[in-house]
């Protein structure tokens, strides 16, 4: 099997594993257990600024 | 390693930073300053060779003020170097306050960044001038250059991803990761479009080691993707800390925000081919990049709806802060930018709008109406905290200078949509006997009125980018314009300027 | 921090800026690899068609100059496979015959018309008057006007050095080509040279047009700017090209 039917045949299965991909993507931020992570994590903008100079 | 220097109890949970937490905010200064200074000069430019358009005696016959050599000072100069100090700007600023965090190599590296960098866009506009250009749209400056904005992009990647890794914060705030892969991303854009081999070490002419077709798919992977992550990723940073700062606010859905990531950053690499439909690309090439510009639609509808939806609850904030107008009105306009590029990388539809000024109004809605309002926003943010004043001079006159600008996009894009769509049918016009029915210059008259619409909505904009500077000079001055106050709805407490 | 029990999660990621960066790399290297090296490596990318061959040296001076000036910025030199594009500039673009271009001028806006295919459509003669005031012969036309380098000389001695340049990155100059390249500079605009050594220049450069193209004694700007649109889409002969593609609209 030469580079370029390699190339060609896994250019047909990129639905697949694109659907995989977003699958995990999704399965990971919809985790019930990371949400109380992901709350704190909104809330870094809204901490205090500190001092500055 | 990065997680050594946390003090995770100390930042979870607390709401309280620490005593010794010092940022860096004179090169921030720095930076909006350049950025402000950027952007007008870079409207000017374009509303310049916009009325050459439509009248070419303005290019004076000389060779320094041509369109062709003009072209590119302002494209670099709205891109990189307005858009570019905006970048540095508030992507300096917001990791240092979401990492808790001094500037990573201190006040020398952050100071190089902005000196070499400015001078880098001085150096580049002038070589356009004097005719030294590599030939490819939004990537010019020759081999020279290209090393010199190398070492000024890696040293910005340092001091990013160090504050980043020495952070006093557990979790990276997305805002950040957005950052990082417009830095990462771009850097790698930029190497790879500019693999040349100069033809002596004293010139500045080189020549690239791709060519023809190649050349092609390789300047478009490097094109679209400087719209996708430093127009888009960089600005999307800006949009995922200074939309919930304004609003007081955390971000809509932080779930979401993840995945508006990972599946934006992994589709939009897909999508440059969709600027060679119907050329000599390859035809499975031209079906991945439309296909990928398609599915884009989603992940970037998942972050407009995650920005305008941070104000879920307090929309009459759009009424009485126009500084946060500025920047949910640029989520909507990147909203429909985003629905509109999926749209014209159909086949169908690119057979008609490519080459025509369909894709000039495209590339406007979502440079002036997303990437230049959402700054504005952010600008109008920064200064009274930068400047240590209570408020801005006047928020009438943000307002004044949103309404201008608003009106004059309307006027730029549906001028281009109007004279693009037409002189695409034009083109492909026959008569009843079957000859095409109209010569091309033709169609080129057939666009005057369109281009001096399109050059007033431009002076629009550059109308309101002055109020904005005469505005910003009098907060910084410290002034406070006698006005009539906004006055929010009754049972919310008034929202401060700053 | 219950969560952190897990092992590996997403918080692993986020607290490990280098792991996030790597990441990061791999998300965005997926597409562009995929897309642009089979360009490389599929034989089929670049047509077989006779005929296409690099610019002579007059000829890749005016490309220089197509450049410098911003050209690309309003033509494009790519016509696509429409049924009115064909009528109106010619056949549709083929890969190969921009094959030497470094970098390729496709352009992607058409203020001005498409120039694939702009060579021998008009004199030289035309083509000097229109760059030196586009609306003397189009009044409509919005173009910028090239006056000034109508007389300008041509600064081109270095034109061996570009060759040889070129020929490392890919451009298939031969020795006779390179070591002929500056007298063949001044050769291309002189019709009435010794007719051996036009003979000669010819079988290095097929199809090449030698005229003075300014009437200038010198070799200017323009007369390479000319040289090079004359010879755009000149080079395949499209009668002996079977066209795969069925034109659409």
């Amino acid at each position: 099997m030469d580079l370029d039917s390699i190339t060609i045949a896994l250019r047909s299965f990129w639905t697949v594993w694109l659907a995989l991909l977003f699958t995990g993507i999704i399965v990971y931020a919809m985790w019930p257990g990371n949400r109380g992570k992901f709350d704190r994590a909104a809330q870094i903008p809204l901490k205090e600024d500190g001092q500055e100079f | 390693m990065a997680s050594a220097t946390l003090t995770p109890g100390a930042a979870l949970g607390s709401q309280r930073v620490s005593e010794d937490v010092r940022y860096y905010e004179d090169v921030i200064r720095l930076f909006v300053i350049a950025a402000v200074f950027w952007g007008v000069i870079g409207f000017l430019a374009g509303v310049f060779i916009a009325l050459q358009l439509a009248f070419p005696a303005l290019n004076l016959g000389l060779e320094w003020t041509s369109f062709g050599r003009l072209r590119p000072v302002h494209t670099s100069a709205v891109i990189f170097a307005f858009g570019g100090n905006v970048l540095f700007a508030t992507s300096l600023y917001s990791v240092q306050r979401t990492s808790r965090q001094f500037l990573f190599g201190g006040e020398g590296l952050s100071k190089f960044i902005f000196w070499n960098y400015n001078i880098f866009i001085v150096l580049a506009a002038l070589s356009y001038v004097l005719g030294f250009s590599q030939g490819k749209e939004y990537a010019e400056p020759e081999w020279i250059l290209d090393l010199y904005l190398t070492v000024i992009w890696v040293i910005y990647a340092v001091v990013f991803v160090g504050t980043v890794m020495t952070r006093r914060e557990s979790h990276i705030y997305v805002a950040n990761w957005f950052f990082m892969a417009f830095i990462l991303t771009v850097a790698v854009l930029h190497l790879g479009n500019n693999v040349n081999l100069p033809v002596s070490l004293f010139g500045m002419k080189s020549y690239t080691f791709v060519s023809g077709v190649q050349s092609a798919m390789v300047q478009w992977w490097y094109g679209h993707n400087a719209v996708g992550f430093f127009l888009t990723a960089g600005f999307l940073g800006i949009m995922y800390y200074f939309v919930p700062k304004r609003a007081e606010r955390p971000v809509y859905s932080y779930r979401l925000s993840i995945v508006h990531f990972w599946t934006l950053i992994f589709l939009y690499i897909w999508a440059g081919p969709h600027h060679l439909h119907y050329t000599a690309l390859p035809d499975w090439a031209q079906t991945l990049g439309m296909t990928f510009s398609v599915m884009l639609w989603m992940p970037s509808w998942g972050g407009m709806i995650n920005g305008i939806m941070t104000l879920s609850g307090a929309w009459d904030k759009l009424r009485t802060d126009p500084v946060l107008r500025f920047m949910v009105a640029s989520v909507a306009f990147y909203g429909m930018s985003t629905f509109e590029g999926p749209l014209m990388s159909v086949k169908a539809v690119n057979a008609l709008s490519h080459y025509t000024d369909w894709t000039v109004g495209h590339v406007h809605s979502g440079a002036l109406g997303w990437v230049a309002f959402i700054s504005f926003g952010a600008i109008y943010f920064l200064v009274p905290v930068l400047w240590k004043r209570q408020q801005l001079y006047s928020l009438r006159l943000v307002s004044l200078h949103f309404w201008t600008a608003t009106i004059g996009i309307v006027l730029y894009i549906t001028a281009m949509w109007v004279s693009g769509i037409m002189q695409g049918l034009m083109w492909r016009a026959y008569d009843n006997l079957g000859f095409l029915q109209y010569s091309f210059v033709e169609t080129v008259a057939a666009m005057h009125p369109f281009y001096v619409i399109r050059a007033m909505g431009g002076l629009l904009f550059v109308a309101g980018a002055l109020i904005m500077v005469y505005n910003l000079w009098r907060t910084a001055k410290g002034d406070v314009r006698i006005e009539k106050p906004y006055v929010s709805a009754p049972h919310k407490t008034a929202v401060g300027a700053a | 921090m219950a969560e952190e029990k897990k092992g590996f999660s997403h918080d692993t990621i986020e607290r490990n800026t280098l792991l996030l960066i790597v990441l990061i790399l791999i998300t965005v290297s997926i597409g562009g690899l995929v897309q642009i090296v089979p360009l490389f490596t599929i034989e089929s990318t670049i047509e077989k068609v006779d005929g296409v061959r690099p610019y002579t040296p007059l000829e890749m001076a005016g490309f220089n100059i197509y450049i410098r000036e911003g050209c690309y910025n309003c033509h494009s030199q790519q016509i696509r496979p429409f049924r009115d594009e064909v009528e109106r500039y010619g056949h549709y673009s083929l890969a190969a015959e921009s094959m030497y271009d470094k970098p390729f001028q496709w352009s992607s806006k058409r203020t001005g018309p498409d120039l694939a295919r702009v060579g021998g459509k008009y004199s030289n003669d035309w083509q000097v008057a229109h760059l030196v005031n586009p609306r003397a012969v189009v009044p409509e036309s919005i173009m910028p006007g090239y006056a000034w380098m109508k007389d300008r000389p041509l600064k081109f001695d270095d034109v061996a050095d570009h060759f040889k340049t070129l020929k490392v990155v890919g451009v298939p100059y031969s020795d006779d080509q390179i070591a002929n390249a500056k007298a063949d500079l001044a050769l291309q605009k002189n019709p009435d040279a010794d007719s051996k050594a036009l003979a000669a220049f010819q079988k290095r450069y097929p199809k090449a047009v030698v005229a003075n193209f300014t009437g200038n004694k010198d070799v200017t700007e323009m007369d390479a700017l000319v040289a090079y649109l004359q010879v755009l889409g000149t080079l395949v002969d499209f009668t002996k090209y079977q066209s795969p593609k069925q034109l659409q609209q």
